[in-house]
């Protein structure tokens, strides 16, 4: 009894193992057709901007394996070329850059406040920041406007940068009060008995252990500032704007200026895509904390 | 296991910090600073000031100019808002948002928690989930750019219609000559729906051929050299040419040296209304029809020059926003996917063994193991995606071209176009953004609650 009892649970695992093999390989496939999926509205693109523009603009991105001699990085010459466009490309900079060092020294100074100094109202003054969270851009777009307008600074990049820097701060205060606050108070303490001030605490001890943190918070800012397009298509100045403003201006004429997109997406593209392999932890860690905005 | 989402790239390193999923540390620090509320001050100034004023007093100053007409002077009331449900615009804008709110999420979860679930034990998901998370990375500007390439309705640029159209003609045949018609001295008459029809009948043993004109080059460009037609006994044969020499040396209705064969051609004989007999043209472009043709006339369906199908209308009016869906949840399926297996991470394993050995099968094990313990992770997603959909603009905006944008109009959009667009009326655009502030109040309550809750446990 025993015997046949083994030699069928034998028989069974083996009909099994058959099946897993079968059912892996099969899965393997379509996991492949998946990938491939994903990847090529992305790669259609990147071969588009690679062909000779005079084709580009007729035919599909695959008559390139027919014809591979049709390759070429001219549309890139071409665009690097274009003094809007290098231009642009600067002002993306110009507006990414101090608005991500704002957000995160001005979200560090209250975030350390809010974890680890007494003030009257301390934890409601924290449930707003809480509750801006979530208010979307939208609700400010008109009032901002007229207020940048009457101090002068509408369509100036100064605008641009202020304003991703407000509503980059209740996720940067709510991210960095609360790592900070996990931050052992025996360090604060010891750092006190030192005879170190508040400005002292901050710098030596709170923003070096606040490292992590701050790379998440960095990243994902600098990433949604960059890749911003609504925020600059009304507060930039039109006449020099963001790499995302200047490119959905060519768009109107989609179908014939292939050679513009294609290469301008691309190079739109580099520097969040190298931020994305290089940092894919901190990357992801931001996105997925920041991800209510 | 635990390692295949351990160590992948894709994993949220401190998904501690996400929001919805926790609230800070319950401990509440107290002050090692003593109390200087004065230099609490300062550390909150500047944060307190841009919050302020570019936050807080737009959401009051957005309710109060609501009430307000275009010019901004006279007073009226809640008339926007009555406006907002009554104009044709912001109607559909509220339509389609309501669109969005359903299937984007949804959509984006479920491709989520499949390849989740999917590459669980894979070793090498790690690529794939980089695949599926990339565009994360890009702008929602260049992702409209990427898909508006998709999209094109050319099947010879757009790659989604290459592929439909392809699938389509392995079904079907496509027409072999569109726009091609018979040379007008060579005695046809054309019916209503495009068919050619010769005057003169057909007769056994002595070839009818017949010249066609206006082929597309590319159609005729590989095909064989026409060649007349034998005679044959007891059976009606011809050929169907292209007549045309290049540079015109070619006499007009005979078959020169070099002139092109159309192959493929469907010809039908007809007699007194009725089809007696049926061919293809051959490669050298000769047909061969049975004796019953003889006395009958030869008949060129309007099939053989009608337009090839041309795909599907992506962008067109009805489907537009659907496809300005499909490009959503390319670029959100893989945020869906990082969240749900970092918490697949968390479900325990014994859970579904023990379900297997009860003898539930993989999908029993999926639907009533798996799924109920991903709910908290789950509801998360979906609300993320919710808040992010309600405010939906870049993809819009680039992806809708200008024929069918009003058919994809999302509030967003339409506050942007009443605000600073063709047709201003920053009234109008105040009472959209109270609603969108209105829509996103329930999770913003629920936020604050859940952080009061935490501290003061």
């Amino acid at each position: 009894m025993t015997s046949a009892d083994t030699v069928v649970r034998a028989k069974q695992s083996l009909v099994a193992r058959i099946a897993a093999r079968a059912g892996g390989g099969a899965l393997r496939v379509v996991l492949i057709l998946v990938g491939l999926l994903w990847l090529m509205p992305t790669a259609g693109l990147l071969l588009s901007s690679l062909r000779d523009p005079a084709e580009a603009n007729i035919s599909g991105w695959w008559k390139v394996f027919s014809d591979p001699g049709q390759l070429t990085f001219s549309a890139y010459d071409d665009l690097l070329g274009n003094q809007q466009i290098t231009d642009s490309l600067w002002t993306t900079l110009a507006i990414t850059i101090p608005a991500t060092l704002l957000v995160v020294v001005i979200g560090a100074l209250a975030g350390f406040a809010f974890a680890w100094m007494d003030f009257p109202g301390r934890d409601w003054w924290f449930l707003i920041v809480v509750g801006l969270l979530v208010v979307p851009v939208q609700v400010a777009l008109i009032p901002v406007a007229k207020l940048f307008g009457e101090i002068g600074i509408f369509q100036t990049t100064t605008g641009v940068v202020l304003f991703h820097t407000a509503f980059g701060l209740p996720f940067a205060i709510f991210l960095l009060r609360n790592f900070f606050a996990e931050i052992p108070r025996e360090l604060l303490e010891a750092a006190r008995l030192d005879g170190a001030g508040e400005l002292r605490l901050f710098l030596r001890v709170v923003m070096p252990l606040g490292g992590p943190a701050i790379a998440s918070l960095g990243i994902f800012q600098f990433l949604w500032v960059w890749n911003d397009m609504l925020v600059a298509l009304i507060f930039a100045d039109g006449g020099n704007p963001p790499i995302t403003v200047a490119l959905q201006q060519q768009v109107r004429q989609f179908g014939n200026n292939i050679d513009i997109l294609g290469p301008g997406a691309f190079i739109s593209m580099v520097i969040p895509l190298a931020v994305f392999f290089a940092f894919q932890r901190q990357f992801v860690a931001g996105v997925m904390a920041g991800a209510v905005k | 296991m635990s390692t295949a989402t351990a160590d992948g790239a894709a994993t949220p390193g401190r998904a501690s910090s996400a929001p919805p999923a926790n609230g800070p540390s319950a401990k509440k620090p107290k002050s090692v600073m003593g109390t200087r509320p004065w230099l609490a001050a300062v550390f909150l100034l500047p944060a307190l000031v841009l919050l302020g004023a570019l936050v807080v007093y737009p959401i009051g100053y957005s309710v109060y100019r609501s009430l307000f007409d275009a010019s901004g002077n006279g007073f009226v009331g809640l008339d926007n808002y009555q406006e907002m449900f009554s104009d044709d615009a912001t109607k559909t804008a509220i339509k389609n948002n309501i669109i969005w709110l359903i299937l984007a999420p949804t959509v984006s979860t479920a491709l989520g928690l499949i390849f989740a679930v999917l590459t669980e034990r894979i070793r090498w998901a790690t690529a794939f989930k980089l695949v599926v998370f990339m565009p994360m990375a890009i702008s929602m500007l260049a992702a409209g750019i990427i898909f508006r390439l998709v999209y094109e309705q050319d099947p010879d640029k757009g790659v989604a219609n290459a592929m439909w159209v392809s699938v389509h003609d392995s079904f079907s045949e496509s027409p072999p000559f569109p726009g091609a018609h018979p040379r007008p001295a060579a005695g046809t008459t054309e019916s209503s729906s495009g068919a050619y029809t010769t005057n003169a009948t057909l007769k056994a043993g002595s070839p009818t051929s017949l010249p066609l004109v206006a082929a597309k080059r590319d159609d005729i460009s590989d095909a064989q050299d026409a060649k007349a037609a034998k005679p044959e006994a007891g059976k009606v044969t011809g050929t169907v040419w292209f007549d045309f020499t290049r540079g015109g040396l070619g006499k007009e209705g005979a078959i020169d040296k070099g002139e092109k064969a159309m192959a493929g051609l469907k010809v039908e004989a007809v007699k007194d209304g009725k089809v007696v007999g049926r061919a293809t043209t051959a490669a050298d472009g000769t047909y061969t029809l049975p004796a019953k043709a003889e006395g009958a006339q030869l008949r060129l369906p309007a099939w053989n020059f009608s337009e090839p199908y041309n795909g599907i209308d992506w962008l067109g009016p009805s489907l537009v926003t659907p496809a300005i869906i499909g490009s959503y949840v390319w670029i959100w399926a893989g945020f869906a996917m990082v969240l749900i297996a970092a918490g697949l991470a968390g479900v325990p394993r014994e859970l579904m063994e023990a379900a297997r050995m009860d003898g539930a099968n993989e999908w029993q094990v999926f639907r009533r193991v798996t799924v109920p313990m991903l709910a908290p992770v789950l509801s998360v997603v979906v609300v993320t995606l919710m808040i992010n959909v309600m405010k939906i603009f870049d993809l819009v905006y680039i992806i809708a071209p200008d024929p069918s944008k009003d058919d994809a109009n999302v509030l967003a959009l339409q506050l942007y176009q009443s605000s600073f667009g063709t047709d201003v009326n920053q009234g109008l655009g105040s009472a959209i953004a109270v609603l969108l502030l209105l829509l996103v109040m329930p999770i913003m309550i629920i936020n604050i609650r859940r952080i009061r809750r935490e501290s003061r446990r």
